[in-house]
C-alpha cells in the first residue's frame, strides 16, 4: 500500500479489493477462539512476559476457557452475527497493551483488523507483536489469519489514517477529544460506523463506616494505587474525584487512615512525582479557586498526594483535572447525593464498602445520564468487553436476520 | 476600586547596595501591601489567596508569601485595575501552538517598569545614553498595541539610545551595509547591543562568521536575554558565546539578563562574575518540586520570583518553571549586594503515562 506506513504484521502489497472481498467470521467462531487461545499459550509460556504484568493480564484474558465463557452471553440460536468486515483501531500512544484488547475484540467479533500502534517503542508491544507473528506461523492458522491482521505504525504526516479511514467498516478510535477530532477529519465511508472513546471523568465512593471497619486496609491502598498512581492517573477510569459517604466523624476517621496509608505505600513504591506535575496540580488548584473560593488544600507531607476539600457539592468539578495524586473530596450523606453532579463526562464510578444490591437500586433509581462502569475499587483498569457503555461485539458485528 | 490608602510610589534606593536585613525588612512590607491591594482590587487573586488560608498579618518573612504559577497569566486575564486604565497589554513570546500569557499594565506600572529598567541597566552601562545597534528588525516592534516580549525588550531598552538602528532587515538577513556605518560613525564611543539571545546567536553571531573580523566591535557592550534553550539544544552555553563573538569581532562585555514578561522591568542582570542579580526591586527563592520547600544555597530548584513593581496585575509573586542555583547574598565578587543566582533550564513536561492520546504524539 504506502511507503510511509510501517507494517509491522501484514502484507503490505495486498490491494484494498482483496481486503474488501475476504468474508466475515461469525462471532467467537472455534477458528478465533483457538487462534486467541494459542496467542495465550505463546505468551504465558514467554519468560520476558513475567516482567510485564499487564502482558500477563492480556495473556490471561484471552485464554480459551475465558473467551468460552464471554462466548456464552453472545452466542445462541436465535440470532446469528457476523463481523462487520474490516475494523481500523487507533490505539492510544500511552497505554502499551491496549492495542492487543482493541484487536482481540476485532477478532472475537469476526473482523478484518488494521491496528496502528504507537509510534513510540513499547517491550510490551513488541512481545505481543512478536507472539503473534509466531502463531501465524503455525500453518492452519497462517491460511486462516494471514491477511485478517495488520499491525502498522506510522508518523503524523503519513496518509495512513486517511487510508485505512477509506476502507473501514467500523473505526475505533481510543481518544482524546482532541485527537478524535482530528481523526474525523478522514471521512469513513457512508455505511460505516464508529466507536469513540472521549475524555472522560472518573470518581470514588467510599462508604467511611464500611472502610473503618475492613481488615486489610493496606490492600485497599494498594487497590486504590493501581487504580490511580500506577499509571499517573491519566487513565480514564482513574478516580479524580472522592465522595465520603458517612457522619462528619467517621468521615474524618476515615480520611485519616485511607490517605496516611496510601502515603506510607507511595514512599514504599517509591513513586516518583514528575517535577512539573507539582506545578501542574498548584496551577488546577488555583484554576479551581478561582471559580470556588471556598474550597481549601488539605495539608499533606509534600505534592505527591494533592487533596482538595470541597465544603460543598460543586458541578463542573470535572473540568479541573490533572494527574499524578490530585484528589477533589466531597462529604454526601447517601449515593443519591451524587446523581445532580453526574454529567455525560462521567466514566467509572469504584466503590469501597457498599454491596452490589445498594448499586443495582441506586442505578435503578436515579438513572444517572453518565457513568458507564461501577467497579470495586482496584479493578477500574480491568478490562471487559463493554466498555464506556459499548458492547464491543454487537458494535463490531452484524446480526443477520433470518425468518 | 481605587486604592488610595496605600502609597505605592516607589521608594528611591540605591541599587544593589542594601545588605540583607535592610532590604528584607523593606521589601516584606511593601509585599504584603501588594498582596492587600491585589486581594482587594482582583476577585481571582482573592479567592486564589483565601483558598490557601492567606492572611498578610501572619507572615514574617518572604518565603512565607504564596506565589501564583506563571501558566494561570496563559489561561485568565489576571488585573488588578479596571479595564479602560490598561494602557497596553504584553505576551510572551509563546512559540506557535501555545497558548501565551497576557499581562496587563496601566499607566504606573508601565512607568515603574521602564524606570526600573532604566536603572538596572544604567548602573551596567555608566549613566549617559549611548548609540544603540539592535539585534532585530524594525518590524518587530511596529504593532504597538499587542506588545510581544521581545517588542516590549527593544522599546524598553530604547530608553539609553542615544540614536538607534536595527541591525536586522525584516527578513531577518544582516544589514550589512547600515551596521558597518554605523560602528564607524560610532567608532570612539561605547555601543550598547541589545537583542534576544536565540537571535543575536542565530541572525548576527552566524552571520558575522562569514565576515570574520571584518567588524570591531571592542567598544561595544552587549545586552542580551530570553533564555538559552534554542542554544542548549546547539550544544552553545555562555562560556562559547561569550568566546565566539570574541574571537570573531572583538566583543568582550557580554551581560545575560534574566527576565519574565510577568515581571517586565526587574530583570536580572549577568555581572561581570558571571552571576545574575536580585535588585533592591525583586528577590529570588528556589524551592522544591517535591513540597515547594525552600533550597539550601548553592541547591538546585524551580524559582520563585518576587517583584515590587506590579501594581495593575497579580504578578508581585510567581512561580517560574525555570532551574536555578542561588549561590549566595551580598557576598558575590563583583561587589553588589543583592542574591546572585544562575539558571539551568527549564522543566520538562511530563510524560503520559495512561490513556490520553491516540494522535497528538510527538515524533
Amino acid at each position: 500500500m504506502q511507503k510511509k506506513i510501517n507494517y509491522l504484521i501484514g502484507d503490505s502489497s495486498i490491494s484494498d479489493l482483496q481486503l474488501l472481498n475476504q468474508n466475515s467470521f461469525e462471532i467467537f467462531s472455534v477458528e478465533s477462539i483457538e487462534f486467541l487461545s494459542e496467542l495465550s499459550n505463546i505468551l504465558l509460556k514467554n519468560s520476558e512476559v513475567k516482567k510485564y504484568p499487564d502482558v500477563a493480564t492480556f495473556a490471561f484474558f484471552i485464554r480459551k476457557a475465558n473467551l468460552n465463557l464471554l462466548k456464552k452471553n453472545y452466542v445462541n440460536n436465535q440470532n446469528y452475527r457476523i463481523g462487520r468486515g474490516i475494523v481500523f483501531h487507533i490505539t492510544p500512544s500511552n497505554v502499551p497493551v491496549n492495542f492487543a484488547y482493541s484487536l482481540l475484540v476485532g477478532i472475537i467479533s469476526g473482523n478484518i483488523n488494521i491496528v496502528k500502534v504507537p509510534s513510540k517503542n513499547f517491550e510490551q508491544v513488541n512481545i505481543i507483536i512478536y507472539s503473534i507473528k509466531e502463531v501465524l506461523k503455525l500453518l492452519k492458522f497462517k491460511t486462516l489469519f494471514e491477511n485478517r491482521i495488520f499491525i502498522v505504525k506510522y508518523d503524523r504526516d503519513s496518509q495512513g489514517t486517511s487510508i485505512f479511514s477509506s476502507i473501514c467498516d467500523v473505526r475505533i478510535i481510543w481518544g482524546g477529544d482532541i485527537s478524535i477530532n482530528e481523526i474525523r477529519k478522514s471521512s469513513i465511508p457512508s455505511k460505516s460506523t464508529e466507536i469513540t472513546f472521549a475524555d472522560r471523568y472518573s470518581i470514588s465512593v467510599i462508604n467511611a463506616n464500611e472502610y473503618l471497619k475492613s481488615e486489610n486496609k493496606r490492600k485497599i491502598a494498594t487497590d486504590f494505587y493501581n487504580d490511580t498512581y500506577l499509571f499517573d492517573q491519566n487513565a480514564c477510569t482513574s478516580p479524580q474525584s472522592i465522595y465520603w459517604v458517612g457522619s462528619k466523624d467517621e468521615i474524618n476517621d476515615a480520611k485519616c487512615i485511607f490517605w496516611s496509608t496510601l502515603e506510607s505505600l507511595l514512599i514504599e513504591k517509591k513513586y516518583h512525582l514528575q517535577p512539573i506535575t507539582s506545578i501542574e496540580k498548584l496551577t488546577t488548584f488555583y484554576s479551581q479557586a478561582i471559580v470556588n473560593s471556598n474550597i481549601f488544600k488539605t495539608i499533606q507531607i509534600n505534592n505527591t498526594i494533592w487533596r482538595v476539600n470541597n465544603p460543598n457539592v460543586l458541578n463542573g468539578v470535572e473540568f479541573y483535572k490533572c494527574s499524578s495524586g490530585y484528589f477533589n473530596e466531597f462529604t454526601i450523606n447517601s449515593l443519591e447525593e451524587l446523581l445532580p453532579m453526574i454529567n455525560r463526562k462521567y466514566q467509572t464510578m469504584s466503590y469501597i464498602g457498599f454491596n452490589k444490591s445498594e448499586i443495582i437500586n441506586w442505578v435503578n433509581k436515579s438513572k444517572p445520564i453518565g457513568i458507564d462502569r461501577i467497579v470495586p475499587i482496584g479493578q477500574t483498569m480491568d478490562f471487559s468487553l463493554v466498555w464506556d457503555g459499548f458492547d464491543f461485539v454487537s458494535n463490531l458485528s452484524r446480526q443477520i436476520e433470518i425468518k | 476600586m481605587i486604592n488610595s490608602s496605600i502609597n505605592f510610589e516607589l521608594p528611591e534606593i540605591s541599587l544593589y547596595s542594601l545588605n540583607k536585613v535592610s532590604k528584607r525588612e523593606f521589601f516584606l512590607k511593601r509585599m504584603i501591601d501588594l498582596f492587600n491591594y491585589h486581594q482587594k482590587n482582583c476577585l481571582e487573586f482573592k479567592n486564589m489567596m483565601y483558598s490557601v488560608n492567606f492572611n498578610g498579618d501572619q507572615i514574617s518573612k518572604i518565603e512565607d508569601l504564596p506565589f501564583l504559577p506563571v501558566r494561570l497569566f496563559k489561561m485568565y486575564d489576571l488585573l488588578s485595575v479596571p479595564r479602560h486604565d490598561v494602557v497596553k497589554t504584553m505576551t510572551s513570546s509563546g512559540t506557535s501552538g501555545q497558548s501565551v500569557s497576557k499581562i496587563f499594565l496601566d499607566k504606573n506600572t508601565a512607568m515603574y517598569q521602564t524606570r526600573i529598567l532604566s536603572r538596572i541597566v544604567s548602573s551596567f552601562l555608566g549613566g549617559s545614553r549611548v548609540p544603540m545597534l539592535i539585534i532585530d528588525c524594525e518590524s518587530t516592534v511596529k504593532n504597538r498595541n499587542q506588545f510581544s516580549a521581545r517588542a516590549a525588550g527593544i522599546t524598553g531598552f530604547s530608553i539609553f539610545a542615544s540614536k538607534r538602528i536595527f541591525a536586522l532587515n525584516d527578513d531577518m538577513t544582516l544589514n550589512l551595509e547600515g551596521i558597518k556605518e554605523f560602528i564607524e560613525e560610532n567608532s570612539k564611543k561605547t555601543i550598547m547591543l541589545f537583542g534576544f539571545t536565540f537571535i543575536v546567536y542565530q541572525h548576527f553571531y552566524q552571520e558575522l562568521l562569514k565576515h570574520k573580523n571584518e567588524f570591531d566591535l571592542s567598544n561595544a557592550v552587549l545586552i542580551h536575554g530570553g533564555g538559552w534553550k534554542k542554544l542548549i539544544d546547539q550544544a552553545v552555553d555562555t562560556n562559547t558565546f561569550k568566546s565566539q563573538f570574541k574571537s570573531v569581532c572583538g566583543l568582550n562585555r557580554i551581560h545575560d539578563y534574566y527576565g519574565m514578561v510577568e515581571q517586565t522591568g526587574t530583570i536580572h542582570m549577568e555581572c561581570e562574575s558571571g552571576y545574575l542579580h536580585t535588585s533592591e526591586y525583586s528577590d529570588i527563592i528556589t524551592r522544591r518540586t517535591n513540597d515547594f520547600s525552600v533550597c539550601e544555597v548553592g541547591e538546585q530548584g524551580i524559582i520563585q520570583l518576587l517583584s515590587l513593581l506590579p501594581v495593575s496585575y497579580p504578578g508581585h509573586s510567581i512561580l517560574t518553571e525555570d532551574i536555578g542555583i542561588i549561590f549566595g547574598e551580598d557576598d558575590c565578587t563583583c561587589g553588589r549586594k543583592g542574591k546572585y543566582f544562575k539558571i539551568y533550564g527549564r522543566l520538562k513536561n511530563a510524560e503520559l503515562r495512561g490513556c490520553s492520546d491516540t494522535y497528538a504524539e510527538k515524533n
